[in-house]
């Protein structure tokens, strides 16, 4: 496991907020030089700390208005190929993250549509016929707030 | 409004954001001008929002991940904004989400095994102000985590 100290950890909350700004910009910000500031990135990715990059869009802008989070039972259990229902859920593209959960529910779905009954749709026509879906609990999402973690 | 144009360059965007303006433009089928003056434009009305990195926390030995599903106590009037404020301080809590639904609040804490997250769990989450009811999912695996919007 890799360890950080207070620079690591600056370079990475900046990246969180900005992963466009370059190995100089970000250097001069923090007081140190661009190959040092470059070295430093280069070995938190290689760490696996930094496992990629994601593109921030404003999902409203693009038409979708409503986030609902749904929490997925399987039916049947034992007789469901979970790998299956994994292929068919990740290929809905509507559904934006899947995590295999451990409580109340199996699978836990992040799900965009343009409004309700958009979602409505995506969830007749799409989750509910999925093999092996059986209860279903939806949450619609009111606000959204992402912290910097433990590297605050 | 965006056109088809448009939601190429996202598509593209978004499944690799690192793409150099030249390659985006080739995958696109479009010369470099018109592809930067399309990012440009779709930046400036705040489409794109910007670009981050993803940390993996596992790898800074966060084993444990789980997501909090909180009841709160609405009788009092400000149950929300003092939880949540509270919650803010709690440096492992990386999500807080509000919701419509059976579940009001929802928490994702990072531990980093099952001791340090018991501790966290009675130390710092359950002292956590109008709380009346919390049901715990413990994350086992991720198996889709891109969040492309399908423009």
């Amino acid at each position: 496991m890799i360890e950080l100290d207070e620079t690591d950890r600056q370079i990475l909350r900046a990246l969180v907020q900005d992963a466009t700004q370059s190995a100089g910009a970000l250097g001069r910000k923090l007081g140190l030089s661009q190959p040092a500031t470059w070295r430093r990135i280069r070995r938190l990715e290689t760490a696996g700390v930094i496992k990629g990059r994601r593109l921030r869009l404003n999902a409203e802008a693009l038409g979708f208005g409503v986030t609902v989070f749904l929490g997925v039972k399987l039916a049947r259990k034992g007789q469901v190929s979970l790998e299956d229902f994994e292929r068919a859920v990740s290929a809905i593209p509507e559904v934006q993250t899947v995590e295999h959960v451990l409580g109340l529910y199996d699978y836990r779905l992040r799900v965009v549509a343009r409004d309700l009954s958009d979602f409505e749709r995506v969830l007749r026509r799409r989750i509910m016929t999925l093999p092996g879906a059986g209860d279903v609990e939806a949450n619609v999402l009111l606000s959204e707030e992402r912290l910097p973690g433990p590297i605050g | 409004m965006l056109d088809d144009m448009d939601r190429r360059i996202l598509r593209h965007l978004q499944a690799e954001p690192t793409l150099s303006m030249a390659e985006l433009a080739e995958r696109c089928g479009v010369s470099q001008g018109i592809c930067w003056r399309r990012v440009e434009k779709m930046q400036a009305s705040g489409v794109i929002q910007g670009q981050q990195v993803v940390i993996d926390w596992a790898a800074l030995g966060y084993a444990v991940e789980v997501s909090l599903r909180i009841t709160l106590d609405k009788t009092q009037p400000r149950a929300f904004d003092e939880f949540t404020a509270a919650a803010r301080m709690v440096s492992e809590v990386i999500e807080i989400q509000t919701f419509l639904g059976r579940v009001d609040v929802r928490l994702s804490v990072l531990a980093r095994d099952m001791t340090h997250y018991q501790q966290l769990y009675r130390d710092r989450i359950l002292t956590l102000p109008h709380i009346a009811d919390i049901e715990a999912l413990m994350h086992i695996a991720r198996v889709k985590r891109d969040e492309v919007l399908p423009v």
